[in-house]
């Protein structure tokens, strides 16, 4: 090659880069690039761009792109073929548990065992992001969460009512509200994911009576249409139904009108899982303290305890075009700043499980009334989805049908039964 | 028919189309008009206040400005490969209906089955990887054509049945070459049809939202289908947004057609059927 | 299929003395058939191997044909197929008959006629997620406009997507609101096309208008009808995007169709399940479609 046209490719070559550099927009000579995959909405999406922000003007050689997908069964399988096609983002968010188990990841996320700052997470996060060989391959993403049901104060106080630490106390409330002529339980089939809370957030109190039934159903051995207590969630899905003591337009109604309805008063219960508390706060910010929560009732005053889900976690998948710029930013998700700008992005909507992490002092009675159960002497335990791998993907098509009174409740679990065992063979666990 | 009847039937349609077909549409506009306490009741109300301004600008610039990038893409992807699905289709639609041979059956099993089959994600994604097309425009516009052939081309061979075969015969004696009948002869025979083809083709390939979610990741290749993902999710929908979403990515394909209609309209008065 | 398309061009030439000179080149197909060929039926072909697996996207067992009987013991199978049916039959049937409707009145001397004819076709230009998320707005049992409008009239509307016996036939209404201005304009195209002689020719006889559409209109454009039967049955019959914006396959499952019941095991995970499932949907929709298309093109034939 001639020394004029090494000239003119170099000179090609900078002009190209200098157009690259100019369409990667508010990059001005960062070095490093990344790109952060998250579920779409817009408070995920602030919440990550604080981060984002926050991180970026302690490490200003690291530039970070935030990239949305959809949430729900669709982003489950973006994420899936995305890992499996070696095209994921440098470090995405995605769910804890059981999910997390059915991406592989002990072959397609890197190893974050030893890094520094998981001494400060707790234990009990680190169990729902560890692979099967025993490593571990998250970082807390968010605070912890109840399932439980919301309710609006000024209703409990008008009518005066106290909080049910039995079903029957709860049953009996809704009653007197019913009477009063008010909407007594809120449900949401327009969103039908929302259908399930009566039966996920009735764990605990299947765990309190019968502390073997995770490992049991694990091993395809304990059933919810045969185990007594696992059948009472959807028995209590169906009384609630059989009662009467809907909104009119359950069928149609979203997650959005639910969190309205028991913000407002226009309705008394809400069952949900406590990150709505962040939507409230956004959306009916002067409502906001009109709203409290307990954990599902059980049969048993003695045993009333809170069943409990733990946050997103954030990963990073081995083809990350670099590790040492991903790592820095997941250490920070996992430090107390990052708890920090999270708080400031979307408000505090439970306790964080990174060690050192505080609440501010001025947090919703939602909240607050959240807090007991993971203090000294309260009772919680983690969602069956979080103990075991299996979790059926029709759950919520079945309990709109028991809700809506199409199933009953026996039927329902039988159904769920059959689901249950087609997605255990899937996942090839032994016993089925 | 007398002219009674006709001004009668003609008032009836005006009054029955505006209802079942523009009611709707009324219903998206004016929600883009409220704002998000209004919106996120979900009724066919007037807007308490003029929102649609700030709606707007906030549509526009969210997740910087992913709305134009997104427009640009899409109108990229469409247009590339609307053109090439039109001509593509349209030559195999004019041999596929013109020469019978044993071949036929299988030929239109196959175009068939590209209708009833839907696509196989994963090892789609593998050969585009395999030949460097995964997460390119072009590669997108090359799938864009290849999910599009088989609808194209039944529409284009149910047409050219219907001009008749002496005019291409004619033009080869003349000295034509193949070539020249069909893109000189043919084609322009066929303008109703491609018409047909460009714009619900157009439409199919713009409100395209699986495919790009698939094959096209990244930021920077947002298509239009995509961005109605920033106001709506699982947990939270922003409806004021959302519609006002919706409004914006269908005026491209809104302006298409009004183009194109003129065009069938001219069409029509040159064929001058009176009924 | 480029290379049967070759071997295609060389055993078609039907004289010698034309193989040169044929207006109909074989290399035509070419272009078409190099994309579909390595971007539509490769992967389709090498999809079918999985069906046969338990597949997770990161790895197979082979486990012979036990997706398929899996897929045959779905609860909702034999439900999901009548509703496939039902769904493909009354949206194919009114897009057909509404279509053919629209496209004769407007291909009359109506008032109006470059308005109504947008109007007709503006469904067809928003996309199905926003069609859907109108129509659930829309279709709300309690405040949507619909059954607010019924409310003015005196009437109490039903749970149009709520009701576990309505769902369906909600969304196929929806379907065809959405299809027949597609319809309506493959129809005008094909009116269109008929030579307006025959209409003068009928005039000159005394023939009514309805006389006119029953002997001259409904014979002549029969390309478009079998056009439109074609693909809207199909297309009614692989549905799914539709149906899964409005009401996911639900009340429960009371709106699921094959198709949507596919749809439902790959967003699960169970990958190799649904590859079975679709060549299940796909066997189907031939034993329908094929027999269908042969008879509609040999009686075009026969004319």
């Amino acid at each position: 090659m001639t020394k004029t046209s090494r000239r003119i490719a170099l000179a090609g070559l900078s002009a190209g880069l200098m157009a690259m550099t100019a369409l990667t927009g508010a990059a001005y000579a960062q070095s490093i690039n990344l790109t952060y995959l998250i579920p779409s909405g817009a408070d995920g999406v602030a919440v990550a761009e604080e981060l984002v922000k926050s991180f970026e003007a302690a490490n200003p050689d690291i530039n970070i792109d935030i990239e949305t997908r959809p949430g729900g069964s669709e982003g489950d399988n973006l994420v899936k073929t995305r890992l499996a096609t070696s095209s994921m983002a440098d470090i995405f968010r995605y769910n804890s548990g059981s999910l997390f188990q059915a991406i592989n990841p002990a072959q397609f996320l890197v190893d974050l065992t030893n890094e520094p700052w998981q001494a400060d997470v707790q234990a009990s996060f680190k169990q729902v992001v560890t692979a099967p060989d025993g490593t571990v391959r998250g970082a807390p993403m968010g605070a912890a969460m109840g399932g439980g049901i919301y309710y609006n104060k000024a209703i409990y106080e008008e009518l005066g009512l106290s909080i049910p630490k039995t079903w029957a106390e709860f049953m009996a409330n809704n009653e007197k509200i019913k009477a009063a002529g008010k909407v007594a339980v809120i449900q949401t089939y327009g969103d039908t994911w929302t259908s399930q809370l009566f039966v996920l957030a009735d764990y605990y109190n299947v765990s309190a009576k019968d502390p073997s039934f995770a490992s049991r159903y694990t091993a395809g051995e304990a059933k919810f249409a045969t185990d007594e207590a696992a059948l009472r969630g959807f028995e209590k899905l169906q009384e609630a139904h059989d009662a009467g003591l809907f909104n009119e337009d359950f069928g149609a109604a979203k997650y959005d009108d639910g969190i309205r309805m028991v913000a407002a008063g226009e309705g008394a219960h809400y069952p949900m899982l406590t990150f709505a508390t962040t939507a409230i706060a956004a959306s009916y910010p002067d409502m906001l303290d009109n709203v409290g929560f307990f954990a599902q009732p059980g049969d048993d005053a003695s045993l009333n305890g809170l069943t409990v889900w733990m946050p997103d976690g954030i990963y990073i998948p081995t083809t990350t075009s670099n590790l040492d710029a991903a790592k820095k930013f997941v250490a920070f998700v996992a430090s107390v700043e990052g708890c920090e700008a999270q708080t400031r992005a979307g408000g505090a909507s439970g306790p964080y499980l990174v060690n050192g992490c505080t609440l501010p002092d001025d947090v919703p009675p939602a909240v607050s009334d959240m807090l007991p159960y993971f203090a000294e002497g309260g009772q919680n335990g983690p969602a069956l989805e979080f103990l075991s791998p299996i979790k059926g993907p029709a759950l919520e098509q079945i309990t709109v049908e028991v809700g809506s009174g199409i199933r009953p409740a026996a039927d329902g679990a039988a159904l769920y039964d059959e689901d249950v065992r087609k997605q255990a063979q899937q996942l090839g666990l032994p016993g089925w | 028919m007398s002219y009674l009847r006709r001004y009668w039937l003609s008032v009836v349609a005006i009054l029955v189309s505006g209802v079942v077909f523009l009611l709707p549409f009324a219903f998206i506009v004016l929600t883009a008009f409220k704002d998000q306490k209004q919106s996120a009741l979900r009724d066919f109300s007037w807007p308490d206040g003029n929102y649609l301004w700030s709606n707007i600008v906030e549509v526009v610039t969210t997740r910087n400005w992913m709305l134009l990038t997104a427009f640009i893409n899409s109108t990229i992807l469409t247009v590339a490969s609307v053109t090439l699905l039109v001509i593509f289709a349209a030559m195999v639609g004019f041999v596929l209906q013109r020469r019978k041979t044993r071949f036929n059956g299988l030929i239109e099993f196959l175009i068939l089955a590209g209708l009833m089959i839907p696509p196989a994600v994963v090892p789609t994604i593998w050969l585009l990887q395999g030949i460097g097309l995964f997460g390119k425009l072009h590669g997108m516009v090359l799938i864009e054509v290849a999910y599009g052939l088989p609808f194209s081309i039944i529409l284009y061979r149910a047409f050219i049945a219907t001009i008749p075969r002496e005019l291409d015969e004619a033009a080869i004696i003349d000295g034509a070459r193949p070539f020249d009948v069909f893109f000189r002869v043919i084609l322009p025979l066929l303008w109703p049809v491609t018409v047909t083809n460009i714009v619900v083709q157009s439409v199919a390939v713009f409100n395209d939202f699986t495919n790009p979610l698939y094959y096209l990741p990244g930021n920077a290749n947002a298509t239009v289908q995509l961005t109605l993902y920033n106001f709506q999710s699982q947990f939270q929908t922003s409806y004021n947004l959302l519609f006002t979403n919706i409004a914006l990515i269908t005026i491209p394909p809104l302006l298409v057609f009004l183009f194109f209609n003129r065009q069938i309209v001219a069409g029509m008065t040159a064929g001058a059927v009176k009924g | 299929m480029a290379v049967m398309t070759e071997t295609g061009v060389a055993g078609a030439a039907p004289l010698p003395a034309m193989k040169r000179r044929s207006p109909y080149p074989g290399w035509f197909f070419l272009p078409a058939a190099i994309i579909y060929g390595i971007l539509f039926l490769l992967p389709t072909v090498a999809s079918l191997y999985f069906s046969l697996t338990r597949w997770n996207l990161f790895s197979s067992t082979f486990i012979g044909f036990d997706n398929f009987a899996q897929f045959l013991r779905e609860p909702f199978l034999i439900k999901g197929l009548i509703n496939t049916v039902i769904y493909a039959l009354v949206t194919s049937g009114l897009k057909v008959v509404l279509g053919l409707l629209l496209a004769v009145l407007l291909t009359s001397q109506i008032r109006a006629r470059g308005y109504l004819r947008s109007v007709v076709f503006f469904p067809v230009l928003v996309s199905t997620v926003g069609v859907g998320i109108t129509f659930t707005v829309l279709m709300h049992p309690t405040q949507g406009m619909i059954n607010e409008g019924l409310a003015l009239l005196g009437i109490k509307g039903p749970g149009w997507l709520v009701d576990p016996n309505l769902a369906l036939f909600s969304v196929a209404l929806v379907d065809v609101w959405k299809g027949v201005g597609l319809a309506t304009v493959i129809y005008i195209a094909g009116i269109v096309a008929i030579p307006k002689d025959y209409y003068e020719a009928a005039r000159i006889d005394g023939a009514t208008s309805f006389q006119n559409f029953l002997y001259i209109t409904l014979p002549l454009c029969r390309p478009a009808t079998v056009t439109v039967i074609i693909l809207s049955f199909i297309g009614g019959l692989r549905t799914f995007d539709l149906i899964w914006a409005m009401t996911r396959g639900g009340p429960g499952f009371a709106s699921d169709t094959v198709a949507s019941v596919i749809y439902k095991q790959y967003q699960a995970g169970f990958y190799g399940l649904s590859t079975a499932g679709n060549v299940v949907l796909f066997i189907l929709i031939a034993v329908l479609v094929v027999p269908l298309t042969m008879l509609l093109n040999r009686r075009e034939g026969h004319e």
